[in-house]
């Protein structure tokens, strides 16, 4: 994938002589006879945000704690701007880490919640409560600086939890699930906020977080978790158009599968003979045997349906709405096939006078040979 | 409106007398003039006048006072120690064995615990030679060791119950852990170790059995004092004592109780 907007100099991921800031070398980590995290490596750059994506129980909270010093890796190395981490203690590690329950001092007020980090760093107490108030002022909290955690609304202990991690200039900033407690309104407001300081600081970024739609809008590049290990590390784009497997592509967003067995490979463009759907065109793929099972994804919004048969175009089904959901700036339908299966687009509603389709509609839906990705695995 | 039954409030009210009769009787008779017990003669406060005449009672009361304060204040160090080591180190040789020995004075018959460590004593006397001889010492350690268990529930159900993100978040920001002990731990449960040192305190200003054991002369606390004397006869200044014990009792489980439910409410 490549993208014009953004320089190359701010992907240093894709200069293979670029020097990684944090090094996670075949990271194990066993807790009795479960293993969290099994044989992890992975590369991350200065100044990024980068998401750690996965269900519950996937590994990536265990992941986050080994770097943050509070668990020990069975097996590995870490390294933080070259330094290995081994042996050193939670409190001497050049990191932060923002909690899931943000874990503020019930016991003591926003200022020094946030000064704690300083004060123990043997800083004065003047230099830290001037360095405190700026921090608050970047956050947007000077005037609750005397308030109790307690008398703060979740947004805004979301806020001093923030500042409080950032307050050491950490060379890397930790964060679990860092807007999983807050109502969709304010998350969506936060997510830019959290991007508006990162930018601001030049902080490395390590997200850790379930929500799909947080990793796409924070994040500069997601790692997919999965039982343990990652199955896929990309820019939020290529995870989503070009996932590497199955369980990606059905893990973000939704998704059609349909399996299937290549045909023999073509110059333009090739064949794919589906149990689902018959024969259908995709764009040819390098490596792939004549043959081969191999799976068709295709996202719901790539599909448009019709109610007449286009003519002369390819990849077109036949079948009835059995359901459809309306969401305001898009309607999801479920789409019945001749043989049973059923599949899932979705419309973009831009006219607000169209004549929608209904329910029971006979439709065609159709799609263009490049909206389908290969998948064999 | 829902009508309720007569069966609730008259259980409840059985109950009620059944705990509190003898400690209403108590209380009321120690305000009778008769110098009989069982013979109402009267309003009078006398026998609290008397009381304040009786060396003995009050040598004793302040005997039981100076133990209380000092097994409670040791009680509490301990158990909350042993309650931090039970619920935050994971995994170390002999934890269910002091997990067991930590709870065994909740569940041992108070004359064996006594007994024990009377044996314990008087070996310790004769081969180290400390302590010497039965009296306030080896009352407040006696004492210490069964308050110390109390102390350690109640300290172990808080600490299970705070956020140990908030240890690590100070760990995190560069605190070591004497440090985050002290910063975080100690100020986050303090609530729950004032009601352990009030429940601790209670428990040794009333203990009769362990402290016979253990006691010895000029070391006499209230309850031996009045259990003696009771045991000659019933003296109505005994009635005036005991209502000041209830009193004092009253306050600090009353104390205990608030401190702890204002906790739960916090977190």
């Amino acid at each position: 994938m490549t993208s014009p907007t953004i320089a190359a100099n701010t992907r240093p991921w894709l200069d293979p002589a670029a020097k990684p800031f944090i090094s996670i070398r075949h990271i194990t980590k066993r807790f009795d006879d479960v293993t969290a995290v099994n044989d992890v490596s992975l590369d991350i750059f200065r100044g990024e945000l980068f998401c750690l994506l996965g269900g519950s129980g996937c590994g990536k909270s265990t992941l986050l704690r080994m770097l943050a010093g509070f668990e020990v890796p069975t097996a590995g190395q870490i390294l933080i701007d070259g330094q290995d981490m081994a042996g050193v203690p939670a409190d001497k590690r050049p990191t932060n880490m923002m909690f899931q329950s943000y874990a503020l001092f019930p016991h003591m007020t926003v200022e020094k919640n946030v000064a704690y980090g300083l004060l123990r760093e043997g800083k004065s107490k003047a230099e830290a409560y001037q360095r405190v108030a700026e921090m608050l002022r970047l956050v947007k909290l000077e005037q609750y600086a005397k308030r109790k955690p307690h008398q703060l609304s979740g947004g805004q202990r979301q806020r001093v939890a923030l500042a409080r991690a950032l307050i050491k200039q950490p060379k890397l900033l930790l964060l679990d699930e860092p807007l999983g407690a807050l109502d969709k309104k304010l998350r969506e407001e936060t997510q830019f906020e959290l991007i508006r300081i990162q930018e601001t600081l030049g902080v490395t970024f390590i997200v850790v977080t379930h929500d799909q739609d947080e990793a796409m809008t924070l994040a500069t590049r997601i790692g997919v978790m999965d039982e343990g290990v990652i199955r896929q590390v990309g820019e939020p784009r290529e995870i989503y158009e070009a996932p590497n497997s199955r369980y990606v592509a059905d893990f973000i967003g939704s998704v059609n599968l349909f399996e299937g067995k290549a045909g023999p490979a073509a110059p333009d463009l090739m064949r794919v003979e589906t149990g689902d759907l018959g024969p259908v065109v995709v764009p040819p793929v390098e490596a792939l045997v004549q043959g081969q099972n191999v799976w068709l994804a295709v996202r719901p919004e790539r599909i448009s349906l019709e109610r007449h048969r286009p003519e002369g175009r390819a990849n077109v089904v036949e079948g009835v709405v059995e359901d459809l959901a309306y969401g305001g700036h898009l309607t999801a339908y479920r789409v019945r096939l001749d043989n049973g299966r059923v599949i899932s687009v979705t419309q973009s509603n831009r006219l607000r006078d169209e004549d929608p389709i209904s329910w029971d509609e006979r439709v065609f839906a159709i799609w263009q040979p490049g909206a389908a990705r290969v998948l064999t695995k | 409106m829902k009508r309720r039954g007569w069966f609730l409030p008259i259980t409840a009210v059985l109950g009620f007398v059944f705990l509190y009769a003898p400690i209403v009787s108590l209380v009321v008779f120690s305000f009778n003039d008769s110098r009989l017990v069982t013979v109402w003669g009267g309003f009078s406060t006398r026998w609290y006048g008397e009381l304040l005449n009786d060396g003995q009672m009050l040598a004793a009361a302040w005997v039981s006072l100076k133990v209380a304060t000092m097994s409670a204040t040791m009680a509490t160090i301990i158990g909350t120690l042993s309650a931090f080591v039970l619920t935050r180190f994971t995994r170390f040789r002999g934890k269910l064995l002091l997990t067991g020995m930590v709870t065994a004075p909740l569940v041992m018959p108070e004359v064996i615990i006594g007994l024990s460590l009377l044996l314990l004593f008087v070996a310790m006397e004769l081969t180290l030679g400390w302590p010497a001889g039965r009296g306030l010492t080896t009352v407040v350690i006696a004492h210490s060791t069964f308050c110390a268990a109390y102390v350690t529930v109640i300290a172990q159900s808080r600490l299970r119950e705070m956020d140990e993100s908030l240890e690590e978040a100070a760990r995190d920001l560069g605190a070591g852990p004497v440090r985050v002990f002290f910063d975080i731990t100690l100020p986050v449960i303090a609530p729950a170790l004032v009601s352990g040192w009030l429940l601790a305190f209670t428990l040794s200003l009333d203990d009769l059995v362990v402290a016979s054991f253990v006691s010895g002369p000029g070391a006499s606390t209230l309850p031996m004092v009045i259990f003696s004397k009771v045991r000659l006869g019933v003296s109505p200044d005994v009635n005036a004592l005991a209502t000041i014990i209830i009193g004092i009792v009253a306050v600090a489980v009353t104390i205990a109780g608030l401190l702890l439910r204002r906790q739960m409410k916090r977190s």
